[in-house]
C-alpha cells in the first residue's frame, strides 16, 4: 500500500490527478461516520466558542464569584488528586503485584464509582459519613469532625469519584513493567519498599501522571456528588460547575462565561500533556 | 583474543576435542579429585568443612512436578559453572541461592551462615542477569552506585565508589550514559560492576554471555575471566554453553532434569562424559556396554575391541575425527572396530564435513570435504566406518 | 489493554447516554403527537372527551399535593396520562424559556412565573390557585431547641436554607430582612424538597421550607412555626403555556386544580387559600 503512494515510479494509470492519495487509505464506511463522530464531539464546543459573549466577558470573568469559584474547584481538584494519588498507588500495587484471596472482587468494586451515577455516590457518601453515617456519626461524636458542608466535603466526594480512575490507570502500568527490575533491586540490597521507591516508582511514573491527570480532570468536574454531599455555598462548597448551573437559571450570560473558563482550563492541562495521557508510558 | 586466552590457560581448547589442561599459574592450585567410583553420582570428594568459609549448600526446590535437588559446595576464589539443558533447574538453582525462590528443603550456608530464610536483600549475593536489568532511569553510575547506597553509603561516597568500578572496567567514560546507550559488552560490564560494588560473597551469574553477539562474546568471555579470576569469593554462573563453562570456570556441575549428573573439571567431563548431553556437549560419541577384558558389548549391540581392561558397565567414548570411513569393507586393516553404517545426515563443521551415521551403531564421523567427495558420501549412502582401539577410552560407569 | 477498556466503558456510556436522550426525545415527540392527534377534535363544545398525556411543570412543594390530583384526573378522563415534573420553580423556568415541552406551569412565585410569561410562553392571565407559608423543620424532638427565627442564628446549628432565587429562598430572605436578622446557612439549597431532605437525613440541624413540607414529611421533621412567615406568603399562580401540546387537557387540568375539589386537597396538604 505504502510503495503505491509514489507518483512517477509506477506506471499504471492513477485515478485522478497526482494529489489524490489522501482518502485512498481510507475506507468509506469508516470515514463518514468518523467525520460524524468528530463533529458530533466538537458542535458542542464550537457553540458555546460561537454564543460567547465576548463583549461583557471581561466584566464578567472580574466578578468576585467567578473567581471564588474557580479558586475553589482548582484547590478542591487538586487535593481530591493529591489524596488519589498517596491512596490510589498503594492500593494498584497491591491489585497488580500481590495475589490475595477475592482479588478480582476487590478491582470490580474500586472501578465501581466509574459508572455509578455521581447523585447515587453522593447520597452514598452521605450515608456512610454524613453526620449521622454509618462511619460519620463517630467522626462527628469522637473528633467532632464532620464532612458535609464543608471543602473539606467536596475534595472527599470528588476523590471518590477520581480515584478510580487513577488506581485503573497505574494498575495497568504496574502490570506492564518488568517486575525483574524490582528483583534485580532486591538483589542488591534494597527492601520491598525501597525498590518500589527508587525503582518501580520511576518506571511508572508516566503512567502515574496520565492517572493524576484523568484524575484531576474527573475531579474538577464533578457535579452530582459535590451537590449532594457538601451542599452549595459559594465560596465553601460552590465549585464552578455547581456556579454553571446556578447561573444557568437567572444569568445565562454569566454561565457561559463560567462555561469557557472551564473549558479554557481543560484545554491547557491537555494541551501541556499532549497526548502523553492517551499513550501512558 | 581467545588463541590467547586459551594459551594463557596452558592448554588447547577445541569445540569438539577435549580439553587439556596442564598447571595454570594464574589459578589457585586445586586438589585433584578422587577417581570416579561406580556410583551414578559422584560424590564430591574435596573436603569442605562446614561452619569455614565458602559456600555450602543443598538445594531442594519443588515445583510441581519439577524438583531440584543439588550439591554445591565451593571455596572463596572458585568458580563453579552450572551447566545443562534448558528446562535442566539451572536458573532455579540461582535463583534459590540469590533468595528469590525459597527452598523446599535442604540448606544453603555461606561462610558459615545459614541463609535459608533470609531474604534476598539482607543476603550477601550478587547478581548478574541474563538481560542485564540496569535500572533504565539511571545512568551507569548510578546504577553500579545502587547497591552501596542500599547498604547505608551516602550519595557521593556511593557514586564514588561505583566510579571507581566503572573505572576498573574500562568505562569511566561511559559513566553518565543511560543503559540504552550502551553496547552490549559495555552492559554487561556496567551489570557485573553494578553487582561487584556490594562486595558479595557469592556472585551469581546468569548465562552472562547470551545475549551478546559472537564476536563480543569472544572478548568479554576473556574480560570476564580476568574478573572471575580476581574475584575472592565464591562464583556461580549458569550457562548452557561449555566453552563458556571451560574458559570461565574451575568446576563444571552437570544438572539435568533437576539433579547433578556429573561434576569436576572441565578437564575430567570433557575426557569422561557420562551422559548424552555431555558428550555431545564436548563432542564425543558416547556409548554404555558391559566389559569384559579388551571387548566391551555395547547396548547398542555391536563389540568395541578397547585399550583398557575392565569388567562391568562401563562408559566407550571416542571423537569423531577418530572415525574412518571407507566405501567398501576394508580387508586386512589393523582396526577391529568395524561397523556397516548409513548415512542418515550431514553438515559442515568448521572447516570439515561431520557425517550423522546410523546402521550397526550410530556414530558422528569427522571428515574433510575432499575426503567426503571422494566417498561420494551422499545421505543414505552406505559405508563402514571403522575406529582405532587406542583412539577409544573406555571407563567405569 | 485496560486503558483501551476504559476507553471503550467511556464509549459505551456516551452510546448509551446519546441513545436514552435520543429515546426520550422521541418519547416526548411522540407522546405530543398523540396528545394532538387526540386534541385536534375539540373546539369548545361542552364536555369533549379527553385524551393524551398532560405534562405539569409544579413547584417541588406542590408534589404530593399534585400527585394526588394527577391521579383524580386520570380517573376522571380515562385515557388520559399526567406526567409531573416537580422541581425549583426558577429551574423549570429556564427549562420553558429553552424549549421543554410543557402543557401547564405551576410556580411557588409571581417572580418565576414573569420569566415564563415575560417571554410570552403563555396563554392568558396566571391564575394564583394556592398561597403557601413558610415554616421551619427541624429534627425530630428539637433538639436544637429551636422556637423562633432568630434561634436559627445561634453558633453551631446547622440550618439549610433554598438559593434566593428559588421562591422559597425569597420569601425566606423577606422573612429574615423582616426580622432584621442576618443567618449563614451551610448550604443553599435547589429547591425545597432538597433542603428538607437534609433536615430528614439528620444530616442539618433546621431548614426553613413551607408548612406543607413539614406537612408531608410527617414524624420525620418537627415544624417551628414563627411570626415572620406571614410577612412573606407567596402566591402560587398556575398557567397554561403557549406550545402546549394538548390545550384542552390543560385547560382541564387547570380548571380541577382551581374547583372545589382541587382547593380540598391543597388545603389539605396546608397550602392557603388564594
Amino acid at each position: 500500500m505504502t510503495s503505491l503512494g509514489k507518483p512517477g515510479t509506477v506506471a499504471r494509470p492513477r485515478t485522478g490527478g497526482p494529489r489524490r492519495r489522501r482518502a485512498r487509505g481510507v475506507p468509506l464506511p469508516l470515514l463518514v461516520p468518523g467525520v460524524v463522530a468528530l463533529a458530533f464531539l466538537l458542535l458542542p464546543l464550537l457553540a458555546l466558542l460561537v454564543r460567547a459573549p465576548w463583549g461583557s466577558l471581561p466584566d464578567q470573568l472580574t466578578s468576585a464569584e467567578v473567581w471564588q469559584a474557580l479558586q475553589l474547584s482548582l484547590v478542591t481538584a487538586t487535593a481530591a488528586t493529591g489524596v488519589s494519588l498517596v491512596l490510589g498507588v498503594p492500593l494498584a500495587w497491591l491489585l497488580a503485584r500481590t495475589d490475595f484471596p477475592g482479588r478480582r472482587l476487590v478491582r470490580a468494586l474500586v472501578t465501581l464509582p466509574l459508572v455509578l451515577p455521581p447523585v447515587v455516590g453522593g447520597v452514598a457518601l452521605l450515608l456512610a459519613l454524613g453526620r449521622n453515617g454509618v462511619v460519620g456519626q463517630w467522626l462527628d461524636a469522637w473528633f467532632g469532625i464532620t464532612l458535609p458542608f464543608t471543602t473539606a466535603g467536596v475534595v472527599i466526594a470528588e476523590a471518590f469519584v477520581a480515584m478510580p480512575f487513577l488506581v485503573i490507570s497505574v494498575e495497568g502500568t504496574l502490570r506492564a513493567a518488568d517486575p525483574r527490575y524490582e528483583e534485580a533491586a532486591t538483589t542488591l540490597g534494597a527492601s520491598r519498599f525501597t525498590a518500589f521507591r527508587r525503582v518501580t516508582l520511576p518506571l511508572i511514573a508516566p503512567g502515574v501522571a496520565a492517572g493524576a491527570v484523568l484524575a484531576w480532570a474527573r475531579a474538577l468536574g464533578e457535579f452530582g456528588a459535590t451537590i449532594t454531599f457538601a451542599g452549595n455555598f459559594p465560596g465553601r462548597t460552590q465549585t464552578m460547575p455547581l456556579a454553571v448551573y446556578l447561573a444557568l437559571q437567572n444569568d445565562p450570560e454569566a454561565a457561559i462565561s463560567l462555561s469557557l473558563v472551564l473549558l479554557a482550563v481543560s484545554i491547557a492541562v491537555l494541551a501541556g500533556l499532549r497526548d502523553r495521557w492517551m499513550t501512558g508510558a | 583474543m581467545g588463541m590467547e586466552d586459551r594459551v594463557r590457560r596452558g592448554g588447547e581448547v577445541s569445540m569438539e576435542g577435549e580439553v587439556r589442561t596442564e598447571a595454570d599459574p594464574a589459578r589457585v592450585p586445586t586438589a585433584d579429585p578422587a577417581p570416579m567410583t561406580g556410583t551414578d553420582i559422584p560424590v564430591e570428594a574435596r573436603p569442605r568443612a562446614v561452619g569455614e568459609q565458602g559456600l555450602d549448600a543443598r538445594l531442594v526446590v519443588d515445583r510441581g512436578d519439577f524438583r531440584l535437588d543439588v550439591a554445591l559446595t565451593a571455596a572463596p576464589g572458585d568458580v563453579i559453572a552450572l551447566l545443562g539443558p534448558n528446562g535442566a533447574g539451572k536458573t532455579t538453582a540461582l535463583r534459590a541461592l540469590a533468595g528469590l525462590l525459597p527452598l523446599t528443603g535442604g540448606h544453603l550456608r555461606l561462610d558459615g551462615t545459614s541463609l535459608e530464610r533470609t531474604p534476598p536483600e539482607s543476603r550477601p549475593v550478587g547478581v548478574v542477569f541474563q538481560d542485564y536489568l540496569l535500572f533504565p532511569h539511571l545512568s551507569a553510575l548510578d546504577n553500579v552506585a545502587f547497591g552501596p547506597r542500599c547498604h547505608g553509603a551516602g550519595k557521593a561516597e556511593a557514586r564514588a565508589q561505583a566510579a571507581a568500578w566503572l573505572d576498573r572496567m574500562g568505562l569511566a567514560g561511559h559513566a553518565g550514559a543511560k543503559p540504552r546507550r550502551l553496547s552490549g559488552g559495555q552492559a554487561q560490564r556496567v551489570a557485573l560492576a553494578r553487582a561487584l560494588a556490594t562486595r558479595p560473597r557469592l556472585l551469581l551469574l546468569d548465562e552472562p554471555l547470551a545475549a551478546l553477539d559472537a564476536r563480543t562474546r569472544l572478548e568479554v568471555r576473556a574480560q570476564l575471566r580476568r574478573h572471575l579470576a580476581e574475584f575472592e569469593a565464591v562464583a556461580v554462573l549458569v550457562t548452557h554453553d561449555p566453552l563458556d563453562a571451560m574458559v570461565l570456570a574451575d568446576r563444571l556441575v552437570v544438572v539435568e532434569h533437576g539433579h547433578v549428573v556429573q561434576q569436576g573439571t572441565p578437564a575430567e567431563i570433557a575426557r569422561r562424559p557420562r551422559t548424552d548431553y555431555i558428550a555431545r556437549l564436548v563432542g564425543l560419541n558416547l556409548y554404555r556396554g558391559q566389559a569384559g577384558g579388551h571387548t566391551v558389548r555395547l547396548d547398542a549391540g555391536p563389540s568395541v575391541t578397547t585399550t583398557e581392561d575392565l569388567s562391568g558397565p562401563v562408559f566407550v567414548a571416542f571423537p569423531p575425527a577418530a572415525v574412518t570411513l571407507f566405501r567398501d569393507r576394508p580387508t586386512g586393516a589393523s582396526a577391529r572396530n568395524l561397523w556397516r553404517c548409513e548415512v542418515a545426515g550431514l553438515e559442515t563443521h568448521g572447516d570439515q564435513i561431520r557425517a550423522d551415521l546410523t546402521g550397526e551403531l550410530p556414530l558422528a564421523a569427522d571428515l574433510t570435504t575432499v575426503a567426503a567427495a571422494e566417498l561420494d558420501l551422499r545421505p543414505g549412502a552406505s559405508v563402514w566406518a571403522t575406529v582405532k582401539a587406542t583412539q577409544t577410552h573406555a571407563y567405569p560407569a | 489493554m485496560i486503558r483501551s477498556v476504559r476507553r471503550t466503558r467511556r464509549m459505551l456510556r456516551l452510546a448509551g447516554a446519546g441513545a436514552a436522550a435520543l429515546i426520550s426525545l422521541s418519547a416526548c415527540s411522540s407522546s405530543s403527537d398523540d396528545s394532538s392527534a387526540g386534541g385536534s377534535d375539540t373546539s369548545g363544545s361542552g364536555s369533549p372527551k379527553l385524551s393524551g398525556s398532560v405534562t405539569v411543570f409544579a413547584a417541588a412543594s406542590l408534589k404530593e399535593s399534585f400527585t394526588t390530583l394527577g391521579k383524580e384526573f386520570e380517573k376522571q378522563h380515562p385515557g388520559t396520562e399526567v406526567s409531573f415534573n416537580f422541581g425549583g420553580s426558577d429551574t423549570l423556568a429556564a427549562s420553558i424559556t429553552s424549549g421543554a415541552p410543557a402543557d401547564v406551569f405551576a410556580a411557588a412565585s409571581p417572580r418565576t412565573m414573569a420569566i415564563v410569561t415575560d417571554r410570552k410562553n403563555t396563554v392568558g392571565t396566571p391564575a394564583t390557585f394556592v398561597r403557601n407559608q413558610l415554616e421551619i423543620a427541624t429534627l425530630p424532638g428539637n433538639p436544637g431547641k429551636v422556637s423562633s427565627l432568630k434561634d436559627l442564628t445561634k453558633a453551631g446549628l446547622k440550618v439549610v436554607l433554598c438559593d434566593k432565587t428559588v421562591p422559597c429562598g425569597a420569601a425566606a430572605q423577606k422573612a429574615l430582612d423582616a426580622g432584621r436578622l442576618k443567618l449563614t446557612p451551610v448550604s443553599y439549597e435547589q429547591d425545597v424538597k432538597s433542603a428538607l431532605t437534609k433536615v430528614e437525613l439528620k444530616e442539618a440541624d433546621a431548614a426553613v421550607v413551607y408548612k406543607t413540607d413539614v406537612k408531608a414529611a410527617g414524624d420525620k421533621v418537627q415544624g417551628v412555626e414563627f411570626p415572620e412567615s406571614a410577612k412573606a406568603i407567596n402566591d402560587y399562580p398556575i398557567a397554561r403555556l403557549k406550545n402546549a401540546g394538548n390545550a384542552p387537557a390543560a385547560k382541564a387540568f387547570i380548571a380541577l386544580v382551581r374547583s372545589a375539589e382541587g382547593r380540598r386537597v391543597l388545603g389539605e396538604a396546608g397550602f392557603l387559600e388564594p
